[in-house]
């Protein structure tokens, strides 16, 4: 006997387990099948950046919509997720770069985005005050934070299953057929039977969509994170940079994240990643350059979560373009933790009701076929 | 030696340069192989022969013949070859083979065709109640200061735990002149029936006549009391150590409690590594997944001496040589090489007391399986209970137990607290430590600082972005 719902849900990052509890919000059932357990990979292990800034045209309203959810998390998921707002600053390191940061401003300005905003030498220095002398002034996106990954993709999972959401972890996708009016999809544990399907399975998602017939070109990427130890507190917002690579933030236990984008070796069929010192060492050498303070600082620990990078660097959300009832929602490229919230909330939107309000344009499958 | 003379490329990176190690770097230098060995700490011996050259302990009897026997090994290593490098940290190790190393402040990456990672065993966790309390410490780190500094415990001692290195310990303090308060013996009494089978081979191995006579000169002069619970009491720090047996509750005035309940390998370098461990039941503890020749799941990767499963000292210098062979007939068939036969055979015999050891001192499961408000994670003040508490709502394994309570996630990288946290998971949950698995453990395995990753030299880093 096949176990049936209204909809299967193939991966338990914060996208997918977002998505079944605002499917179960909607009073559907979903079913959310993931091989590992909830938040094992990227979404638990990301550098927690809550952010507005810097986003692609394209994912500009997902983003402000999820930010709108964001700042009432705990009445969505029960649980603060360790959300905190102190923005984030992109630091301009010369003037060249301030002038491309004038100009992107301005243009988002003209088409109704005002979340960014300029700073000066001034501003920037009173918003971080340890930062090097020589940066003439930045970006700022004020209601932008930081959340902790894995307490907010368990708090999504806990609050998916009280409101109704199945969620089976350890439990792998082995087959997907069409039978009927329905997918069938073959589990290490059994079929399960659903109209709808949703694929949000992350660094594996390609595969889902080549068995369904619709195969993408994406990358498995690792982006690499490493935290100091405890520091007396000295910065408020997460710092971002755009000519090199660089995130960098303090969490409220002391402690500084510091990522970017330096990529370590992923090796997905075995959930491992093994880091390139090589690559870390041009952070640690950004960050002696930026924050004089930090020279003394001590690298506890490095790690890298596993995820998907689309060509364009932009997410795959929408209707598939060639099966009925499957819905992709993948290929985050390494910045989708703050859109989860909202993203879950589209497609259970686009589930429900087969449409959206929320712009979501340029985001489409579609756009990779030739 | 700074970190800028290494050469970019070695034949066989040796990690750790005690017994095993040395014995390794040694033997693999003499059939030709470009060979390094790195030492964090100044001067080579590890833990056993800490101080070897340079101990200020100069009366042979104090520490005792066996640990001289570790000058040998020394002078051979010194003079074959091998570059040996004190003060290097080794912090990152990786399935290619790129070590990490940090030498006076400045780190380097280098590769090496073959890695013998001998970096031992570390003591047990012991916690206990007020295990954290200054003048608690842990009788290898008293030991250390014995070797390395010739200092002796000051003040009033008490010993307590189980297994030989605690017997051996209390003998050098009281040769040397010092003075035992107490020794709480926490050996289980029901241990003897599991390690009786076993005592034919004890008889007959070379630990049964040394051990006796240890056991006898230590209870001649220090008074022996049997226990099966300790806490070690005071505000600012140890005042009196309760003990007691059944119903019975006792106290002792102490300024110093030496806590030692045995030695487990030390996973932290060979799980950063991905290679793949198991769970010894009858050591309580992980161990590398081995072939006979100490090659591990990855590779290129061997573990050699009391990091492969604890044997001892000895041991662990065959243990070195037999995975040092096979490296040199990997990358150096014609060499010439000590007979593996010869070696394997003075190897068994070495290891032929070990199970009546391990079960006879095998800690009971209350020193391992803390409760209420003891702590289990130093480094983040988690408490047995969190730990339980969370393991009871569902917390399944100890990465999410990271996750959710920071535990291991501190500078120590959960040496003092993984295998607590394992146990403490599998008791909630009423499964085994081999179910619960460890934490997966992220590089750098040492703490470097951001000056030092940031000192790694830039025409190397352009080298390997090439590469990969």
């Amino acid at each position: 006997m096949a176990r049936s719902a209204d909809v299967v849900v193939i991966g338990g990052g914060l996208h997918g387990c977002s998505t079944a509890l605002h499917l179960a919000l909607r009073g559907l059932r979903p079913i959310l099948v993931e091989k590992d357990y909830a938040g094992r990979h990227a979404s638990g292990v990301n550098a927690g950046g809550v952010r507005q800034l810097a986003r692609h045209l394209a994912e500009i309203p997902l983003s402000i919509a999820s930010m709108g959810l964001w700042e009432k998390i705990e009445e969505l998921v029960g649980d603060d997720c360790g959300f905190e707002s102190h923005g984030t600053v992109l630091v301009a390191e010369n003037e060249e770069e301030m002038a491309g940061f004038r100009a992107r401003v301005e243009d988002l300005r003209l088409k109704g985005f005002t979340h960014e905003e300029l700073i000066d030498r001034a501003e920037l220095k009173r918003l971080v005050p340890a930062v090097a002398d020589h940066c003439p002034g930045g970006v700022v996106s004020r209601r932008d934070g930081a959340a902790d990954p894995f307490r907010t993709t368990q708090a999504f999972r806990r609050r998916a299953i009280e409101k109704g959401a199945e969620v089976l972890e350890g439990v792998t996708v082995t087959g997907l057929a069409r039978a009927g009016s329905v997918w069938r999809v073959e589990t290490s544990i059994g079929p399960i039977e659903a109209p709808k399907l949703v694929n949000a399975a992350g660094a594996w998602a390609d595969r889902i969509a080549a068995a369904l017939g619709e195969p993408v070109a994406m990358d498995v990427i690792a982006p690499m994170l490493m935290v100091t130890s405890r520091l007396p507190a000295f910065i408020e917002p997460v710092v971002i940079l755009r000519g090199r690579k660089l995130s960098f933030k303090q969490l409220d236990n002391g402690t500084v994240v510091i990522g970017g984008g330096h990529l370590a070796v992923p090796y997905r069929d075995e959930n491992r990643t093994v880091i390139d010192w090589a690559k870390l060492a041009i952070s640690a050498r950004t960050v002696w350059e930026l924050f004089p303070a930090m020279r003394a600082a001590t690298i506890v620990r490095a790690w890298a979560g596993i995820e998907a990078r689309m060509p364009d660097d932009i997410p795959v959300v929408g209707p598939s373009a060639t099966s009925e009832g499957v819905f992709h929602q993948f290929g985050f490229s390494a910045h989708g933790f703050q859109l989860g919230p909202a993203t879950g909330a589209v497609m259970a939107e686009l589930v429900a009701t087969g449409a959206t309000n929320t712009p979501i344009d340029g985001l489409g499958i579609g756009r990779f076929k030739r | 030696m700074n970190a800028s003379d290494l050469a970019p490329t070695y034949d066989l990176a040796v990690i750790g340069g005690g017994p095993a190690g040395l014995a390794a770097a040694s033997l693999a230098a003499r059939a030709g192989l470009s060979t390094v060995l790195f030492d964090e700490n100044p001067g080579i011996g590890g833990q056993i022969y800490r101080g070897i050259t340079s101990t200020p302990v100069t009366d042979r009897t104090i520490l005792g013949e066996d640990y001289w026997a570790g000058a040998e090994l020394a002078a051979e290593a010194k003079t074959s070859g091998a570059l040996i490098v004190g003060g290097a940290t080794v912090w990152s190790l990786d399935p290619q083979r790129i070590v990490g190393v940090s030498i006076g402040g400045k780190a380097r990456l280098i590769e090496a065709r073959r890695v013998i990672i001998a970096t031992g065993a570390q003591e047990r966790p012991f916690p206990v109640p007020g295990w954290t309390l200054p003048g608690v410490m842990t009788a290898g780190g008293a030991q250390t200061a014995l070797k390395a500094q010739g200092l002796l415990p000051a003040g009033r001692t008490v010993i307590a735990g189980t297994g030989p290195l605690l017997w051996l310990l209390a003998a050098q303090i009281l040769r040397a002149g010092g003075k035992i308060e107490a020794i709480l013996d926490t050996t289980p009494r029901a241990n003897w029936l599991r390690a009786l089978p076993h005592l034919p081979d004890f008889v007959l191995s070379p630990y049964f006549a040394k051990g006796l006579k240890l056991l006898r000169e230590v209870r001649a002069k220090a008074p022996v009391v049997r226990a099966d619970r300790i806490e070690a009491v005071g505000t600012e720090r140890l005042s009196e150590v309760r003990f007691g047996r059944g119903d019975g509750d006792r106290r002792i005035a102490a300024d110093l409690l030496l806590l030692h309940q045995g030695i487990v390998p030390n996973v932290n370098l060979a799980i950063a590594a991905g290679v793949a461990h198991e769970w010894n039941e009858r050591q309580l503890c992980f161990q590398p997944v081995l072939d006979p020749d100490f090659g591990s799941s990855v590779p290129g990767i061997a573990v050699a001496g009391d990091g492969a499963g604890i044997a001892g000292g000895t041991a662990a210098a065959e243990r070195g040589r037999i995975a040092a062979i096979a490296a040199v007939c990997a990358l150096k068939p014609q060499a010439t090489v000590p007979d593996p036969q010869t070696v394997r055979q003075r190897l068994q015999r070495e290891e032929m007391g070990r199970a009546f050891l391990d079960w006879l001192n095998r800690p009971a499961e209350r020193f391992r399986q803390p409760e209420g408000d003891t702590l289990v994670c130093r480094c983040e003040e988690v408490t047995a209970q969190q730990v339980h508490d969370m393991a009871a709502m569902g917390c399944e394994g100890p990465n999410q137990m990271k996750a959710f309570l920071r535990c291991g996630m501190g500078p120590c990288q959960g040496r003092l607290c993984g295998l607590t946290v394992t146990e403490l998971i599998a008791q909630q949950r009423d499964t085994t430590p081999a179910e619960v698995g460890y934490y997966r453990l992220r590089p750098p395995v040492k703490p470097i600082t951001l000056a030092e990753l940031a000192s790694l030299p830039i025409s190397e880093i352009e080298r390997k972005a090439v590469e990969r």
